[in-house]
């Protein structure tokens, strides 16, 4: 267990010493100093206070053996006998990152009449895919596709394990991750391997607000999720060089205390997410008649139309167009912004776009920090001559 | 039915900045209130209650700041709650926080139905619900969107798949994670707050717990570590346009036709 240990001394400066810890975690108690519960452990006390003052008192780590966990292992999902575009992506990260750290590359796939799947896999770079397939595992649920990839990893033993951020991911690889009681990172937007295999994880947390740089060095394997739009999704390569093995599960493996009683598509609108072309409104459209112009210009670019978060919280637009960190995650190859000022939050859910045009007002809205294009100017203006002038160049051709 | 709900005090705002100097967090000024998420589960576990009877407790873990969020769900219908606090918690990660959690549920008794929120706003992880029903042993669904039905002995819910909706019958015990949009969590109630100042908040540490192993909780028992934090670099290979409108909307243009979109 570690902690700060505090070596008390008589002569010491209560004030200095308690601006040395950003958490006030640092009290003075009948003449004597003592570290609260908020410390985390940050170790600022003992790099800039009073020499030998504060110690961090650690205990050693039992290390495990790092050489029998290895290889990359996607848990690639299925809906219907499709596998999502997530999982293609994260195929095509993993692939790079084992042909760098010359380690083999597996995926598990879980369903009910996946079989081409297999073969599918193969052709984008995989060595090895395990198929469990069983009329049981027909729909998700959990008890059984938990153990269906622990049998994976007890199987293949690999040293990571990656998997799409879904609402199926964000539901397995916690619980599976707690069944080998090692280290998972969620939404991870940059992933490397490192030294002994470790793995170099970055994730936004705080609402994109700060980046984390996340280790998981003395356990394995090392669980990670991403999202969707992440990485970029692969070319399917020529020559398939693997193997695909199906596994069998025990009855009781199979069991739940889940049934599915429906499943239904959700009325089918289509999701910003996949749009290649987004046009966003933001704050400056003062009235919800207004939005209609940002429609039409979207329309006129085979785009699709996407809010920020005060635009959903005004109901002009619908919660499932919200781009941002309570929203949706975009990256389009074009996106074109509306009197949209820009926000962290808003920006962590698009700036990964191809190209990022910004109109807006105000010199110095942070969205121009981001916008490869950035356009100073007020939308009211500017919009409707873009509609004008696109419908002239099509109306020559037309009338 | 004994439900319990899990909750977390979060900060106050996610605008957050890192110190350059020290390269920790500056925390002063950020307040902290109650992690909106868990609001919903809060409101769904009262109207459970409400229907069904029983009782309702809430548990959260940190320091003893966070029995505020405590109260504010006690104001909200929560019958007893229950704070997990030990210094020896802090630097806890998923693993570890779930871990405590699924110690300090079993030091109540494992409830009938467990309910989180769907994620919390300062780790966005929703990690933690999935992995608490993993050390209980018992089913759990996330993203439930309502409860359509509830028996003795179980329940039937609407849960929010990425292009589907599903319903699905889960058997008690369970742990489910409940979507912002189902239900519109009530204000906590000022009469409530009087009623209730005398109710005590049960505090735990590991000395309570079935576990005691140290090893097993805050940092030491958290597998990952964080190298560091930083702020997301702005991507600065930007350029800007200035000019009438006329001006700037034949830029766009002309930029929109070259780039193919027109």
């Amino acid at each position: 267990m570690a902690e700060i240990i505090v070596h008390q001394s008589e002569n010491y400066d209560f004030q200095q010493l308690s601006g040395l810890c950003p958490f006030n975690a640092i009290i003075e108690v009948d003449g004597l100093i003592q570290i609260t519960d908020a410390c985390r452990l940050c170790k600022l006390c003992v790099k800039n206070g009073p020499p030998g003052f504060f110690e961090l008192a650690e205990n050693a780590v039992g290390n495990i053996d790092k050489k029998q966990w290895d290889g990359i292992l996607v848990y690639v999902e299925q809906e219907f006998g499709s596998i999502l575009p997530v999982s293609l992506e994260i195929v095509g990260k993993a692939k790079v990152l084992a042909e760098k750290s010359k380690q083999q590359l597996s995926a598990i796939v879980i369903g009910d009449e996946i079989s081409p799947l297999g073969e599918q896999l193969l052709k984008y770079g995989v060595n090895q895919v395990l198929l469990y397939e069983n009329a049981a595992l027909k729909e998700f649920r959990i008890e059984p596709y938990a153990a269906g990839l622990e049998d994976g990893i007890r199987y293949l033993m690999p040293s990571v394990v990656l998997i799409g951020g879904t609402p199926i991911g964000r539901s397995l690889a916690p619980r599976v991750s707690a069944r080998f009681r090692t280290g998972l990172t969620a939404d991870c937007t940059f992933l490397e391997i490192g030294e002994e295999g470790n793995l170099d994880q970055i994730r936004p947390a705080f609402g994109g607000n700060i980046m984390a740089h996340i280790h998981t060095l003395n356990h394995r394997p090392q669980f990670a999720t991403v999202r969707h739009k992440i990485f970029d999704e692969p070319l399917p390569s020529e020559e398939p060089n693997g193997v695909v093995l199906h596994r069998t599960m025990l009855p009781e493996q199979l069991l739940s205390r889940i049934k599915i009683l429906e499943i239904r598509n959700k009325v089918a609108t289509p999701m910003i997410e996949d749009a290649e072309v987004l046009v966003v409104a933001g704050r400056a459209i003062r009235k919800k008649e207004d939005l209609k112009m940002i429609h039409q210009l979207a329309d006129l670019l085979g785009a699709q139309v996407a809010g920020t978060r005060s635009l959903i919280e005004t109901g002009w637009v619908d919660s499932k167009r919200q781009i941002g960190l309570s929203g949706r995650t975009v990256k389009p190859k074009l996106i074109i912004t509306c009197g949209v000022s820009g926000a962290i939050q808003f920006a962590a859910g698009m700036n990964q776009s191809e190209c990022i045009i910004a109109i807006n007002k105000d010199e110095k809205a942070p969205i121009f920090q981001i916008a490869h294009y950035g356009i100073v100017g007020d939308v009211y203006e500017i919009v409707p001559k873009m509609i004008r002038k696109i419908r002239k160049e099509a109306g020559g051709d037309a009338v | 039915m004994r439900i319990i709900v899990c909750v977390k005090q979060v900060p106050g705002t996610n605008q957050v900045e890192i110190d350059d100097v020290t390269g920790v967090l500056k925390r002063e000024g950020v307040g902290a209130k109650m992690n909106p998420y868990d609001l919903y589960a809060i409101e769904t576990a009262v109207r459970i209650k409400e229907t069904q009877g029983g009782t309702v407790s809430a548990l959260s873990m940190g320091p003893m700041q966070a029995e505020a969020v405590l109260r504010e769900a006690i104001m909200m219908g929560i019958d007893e709650a229950v704070l997990l606090t030990d210094r020896k918690f802090s630097g806890s990660d998923v693993l570890a926080t779930s871990y405590t959690l699924a110690q300090g549920i079993k030091k109540i008794g494992v409830p009938d139905l467990l309910l989180c929120g769907k994620m919390t706003t300062d780790g966005d992880t929703a990690q933690v619900g999935p992995a608490i029903a993993e050390f209980l042993n018992i089913p759990h669904i996330t993203n439930v969107k309502a409860i359509l039905e509830i028996r003795e002995d179980g329940m039937v819910v609407e849960m929010d798949l990425l292009h589907a909706v599903g319903v699905a019958d889960i058997l008690f015990p369970c742990l489910i994670t409940i979507e912002k949009d189902g239900v519109q969590p009530r204000l906590p109630s000022y009469r409530r707050k009087l009623a209730m100042q005398d109710v005590k908040i049960s505090r735990y540490g590991i000395s309570d717990m079935e576990d005691q192993n140290e090893n097993h909780y805050g940092l030491e028992g958290s597998p990952t570590k964080v190298v560091r934090i930083f702020s997301p670099a702005a991507n600065t290979d930007y350029e800007k346009w200035h000019g009438s409108s006329e001006e700037l909307s034949t830029m766009l243009l002309q930029k929109l036709k070259q780039m193919k979109h027109l």
